[in-house]
């Protein structure tokens, strides 16, 4: 029987859109992860994926405590909307949050752009959603290569073996 | 059950080659396989390995980050000295287990 052929991943492109701390911590261990196994790797952030990269907000980002349905109390009741309303309820589970990444060695979010560039890792920011939110080079972390257009990101996406992924 | 010649020395390994008995690692081992990695061991390389194989047998999980925080090399130089893929290249060659971190 002839054996299928297999066509490994050699290129991933991470488009991260949101500026929630589990969103955006989504797109960095997947991008992370790919660096890890030695697969190039891209990073372009958009609209308010863009906090991540902000200087002055990226090591602020929160989780979400209202309209997120798959949130919970500690002991794993549901958690009410109207709760997570409240004054000092995001900032809290946000710590909650941090904590538990902290015990599984996730690194905040600067740390963490920083380890996907020592590792190859491209990172890039949208000029659009830039030029929207009136944000230059200079309001960027200092791992973020370039200001690209979506022209430019997809000039990226040559060759065999190579995927987008959208978060 | 794979014996592997490592060396000229039969050992055990995975299907993926890593070695299913830390204690059977010597240098000899790990210059073979490293070679089959395409890496050269210098000094440095085995200053990281020496730590690996102490964090392997205290049963401490690895991660890129710790070892990049370890003092003993920092995380661009260790992507540098075991290309492609740091963290599983470079327990392989310390003669551990598969790392299964995401980190």
């Amino acid at each position: 029987m002839e054996q299928e052929k297999k066509y490994p991943l050699k290129k991933v492109l991470m488009i991260c859109s949101k500026g929630n701390l589990e969103d955006v911590l989504a797109a960095l261990v997947m991008a992370n992860g790919a660096v890890m196994e030695g697969i190039e790797t891209k990073l372009f952030f958009t609209f308010f994926g863009l906090d991540a990269i902000t200087k002055k907000r990226m090591n602020k980002l929160h989780t979400a405590t209202v309209g997120n349905p798959a949130m919970r109390m500690p002991g794993g009741l549901p958690f009410p909307t109207l709760l997570g309303a409240l004054p000092g309820v995001e900032a809290g589970v946000t710590k909650m949050m941090k904590k538990g990444m902290d015990k599984l060695d996730i690194p905040p979010v600067d740390e963490f752009l920083e380890l996907i560039e020592a590792g190859g890792g491209e990172i890039y920011a949208c000029k659009l959603a830039a030029e929207m939110f009136n944000l230059t080079k200079e309001d960027f972390h200092e791992t973020v290569k370039a200001i690209i257009t979506v022209g430019d990101l997809y000039a990226m996406c040559d060759g065999p073996g190579t995927q987008i992924v959208f978060t | 059950m794979t014996i592997k010649t490592i060396a000229s020395v039969n050992v055990e390994v995975t299907e993926e080659g890593y070695l299913k008995d830390a204690s059977a690692w010597n240098k000899e081992i790990a210059i073979d396989i490293a070679k089959e990695e395409g890496i050269e061991l210098t000094d440095k390389h085995f200053e990281v390995i020496e730590f690996i194989r102490k964090k392997v047998a205290a049963g401490e999980g690895l991660t890129i980050r710790g070892i990049g925080k370890s003092g003993v090399v920092d995380a661009k130089t260790f992507y540098q000295l075991f290309p492609g893929a740091p963290l599983k290249k470079a327990t392989k060659i310390a003669g551990g287990s598969k790392p299964v971190s995401c980190m």
